[in-house]
């Protein structure tokens, strides 16, 4: 058994997740393709063992939310919430993917081929994400810990009261966030962009991106700051 | 929460098959909106003279027992004038050939519980509470005909579950207006627009944002510059969906706190607040899926 095939249209998907949970971490199950999902939410949620799954198709809101050690594979686009708290592992959508893509994910690798809706990254807490398109407002809002590559633009307050998350951006940045700013490209940085991008399989120079960390200016309040930053 | 649907065809042939198309996708959006839901459908405008009127009865003391008969009647004695009824229970659609106001005046005045849910050459509404299946059923949406529609499945959180709370809103004629999300200063809108003579039906934040943009359009402006001024003049989260008697018009918040999802082929424009609700239609996985931008404008002609 070591592929196996769901198709939406005939199982609920509630039967498959609940097989990805309980039945397929003690079976040699090393592949599961998805089809028809339709948008469904909370395709291949929660899963903690390493497969391959693929979904055919357009997946709705959390797909591969909190994932462990899977890879998965959308062929179409992501609704909402999609890698959502991954922990580790790797979410590929080859489609677009909207808004809170990867949200709080605090490790794995999470790729989306066409762009990312409005905050993208929201509160990354070590996961790291590439985007080979342009990402929407406020993304890599609050972000702690991680790095984001965004190949195309960043729309405005990009890494606003960005905490140690650090952000690549080749394209244009509409405006920054609070506290967030553009720094020099060390040998690390390069460094970083290329493996990131080796990883997401994506062709760019390191060199034409910038970095934008936080200036730690709010770390510590600041009685008479009067509010701006 | 709701949901949003609305569909443009560009064939005769998808025309014929507007409302077939259209319930899977109402229905694919009850988890959103369980309460009540809605359509407004855009067929071939009528003559230059005559308007049609959608009614509804359900707020009655004889619900769908509503004489319908006996209203072409009093029409005829009292305003001397012909009438057309199309009559679905509680709902009917009224064809007049004279200016509608004296019309709407009338029903307004002798039967003030019959809902007026629409006025226009092109536009037929229906409303009612219900779950999208129900509604569908009890109106027959599936044999609707038309060029362009829209619809709405609500989940009530800014006013009662009533069926002339539920959406679509329509304020003017021929124009109409289904939202997802709320407006934090309907109020405000509505203290600028009564002292201009516009009256309001509901205590509903929707009915503001529809008499605004009715309003800058009846002053002049066009589609554009009137959503330009929304933007400017609403205040709140939305993802509003418009039609006009040849277009679909959509917009985002510029927060894009609610959702949206455009399907585009040669053969039609589906939106709808999400992709479930898109998964059935013809070729689907050949069209151009992508996702509006907040703060941007998508305007479509029928």
């Amino acid at each position: 058994m070591d592929s196996l095939n769901f198709d939406l249209a005939e199982i609920p998907l509630r039967t498959v997740n609940t097989f990805l949970h309980k039945e397929a971490p003690g079976q040699s199950v090393k592949k599961v393709v998805i089809t028809n999902p339709d948008g469904a939410h909370n395709i291949a949620v929660g899963l903690d063992f390493p497969v391959d799954i693929e979904v055919v198709g357009h997946a709705g809101y959390y797909a591969g939310g909190m994932n462990k050690t899977a890879s998965i594979t959308v062929t179409g686009s992501a609704g909402t919430g999609v890698a959502e708290n991954m922990m580790s592992g790797r979410v590929h959508v080859k489609g677009f993917a909207s808004n809170g893509a990867g949200a709080s994910a605090h490790g794995g690798l999470l790729v989306i081929d066409g762009d990312a809706g409005l905050r993208c990254g929201i509160s990354l807490k070590g996961g790291d994400i590439v985007v080979g398109g342009s990402v929407g407002s406020f993304s890599a809002f609050m972000a702690q810990a991680g790095r984001m590559v965004i190949c195309g633009d960043a729309g405005d307050a990009l890494g606003d009261s960005l905490y140690e998350a650090v952000l690549y951006v080749k394209g244009n940045i509409k405006s920054l966030g609070a506290d967030a700013q553009i720094e020099p490209m060390s040998a690390a940085d390069l460094a970083t962009v290329k493996e990131l991008l080796a990883a997401a399989g994506m062709d760019h120079d390191p060199k034409d991106f910038k970095r934008v960390a936080s200036a730690r200016s709010l770390y510590h309040w600041n009685a008479d700051a009067n509010q701006e930053y | 929460m709701c949901g949003i649907v609305g569909l443009l065809v560009k064939s005769p042939a998808l025309k014929a098959r507007l409302g077939e198309l259209m319930v899977p996708m109402l229905i694919g959006m009850t988890e959103r909106g369980p309460d009540s839901a809605g359509l407004a459908v855009f067929t071939e405008p009528l003559a230059e003279g005559e308007r049609k009127i959608s009614l509804y009865s359900g707020l009655t003391d004889e619900g769908a027992d509503f004489n319908w008969l006996g209203l072409g009647h009093e029409l005829k004695e009292h305003l001397g004038i012909e009438t057309k009824m199309v009559v679905q229970g509680n709902h009917a659609v009224l064809t007049v050939s004279i200016a509608p106001e004296p019309v709407k005046r009338w029903i307004k005045e002798h039967h003030p519980k019959l809902h007026i849910l629409s006025t226009g050459r092109a536009i037929d509404l229906y409303k009612d509470i219900g779950t999208p299946s129900e509604v569908s059923n009890r109106y027959d949406f599936k044999h609707l005909t038309g060029s362009h529609l829209v619809g709405h499945t609500r989940m009530a959180t800014e006013s009662a579950v009533t069926p002339d709370r539920a959406h679509p809103f329509t304020a003017g004629e021929d124009f109409c207006l289904v939202h997802n999300g709320s407006l934090s200063n309907p109020y405000g809108v509505r203290r600028m627009l009564e002292p201009r003579g516009i009256k309001f039906e509901t205590d509903n934040d929707t009915e503001a944002a529809c008499r605004f943009l009715e309003w800058r359009l009846r002053e002049g402006d066009d589609l554009e510059t009137a959503l330009q001024k929304g933007f400017e003049e609403l205040d709140g989260f939305y993802t509003f969906l418009m039609g006009t008697a040849d277009k679909l018009a959509l917009i985002r918040d510029p927060f894009a706190c609610k959702p949206a999802v455009v399907a585009e082929n040669d053969d039609y424009v589906a939106i709808a607040s999400e992709f479930r609700s898109l998964a059935h239609l013809p070729d689907i996985k050949n069209a151009r899926v992508f996702e509006p931008a907040p703060e941007e404008m998508y305007v479509w002609t029928a």
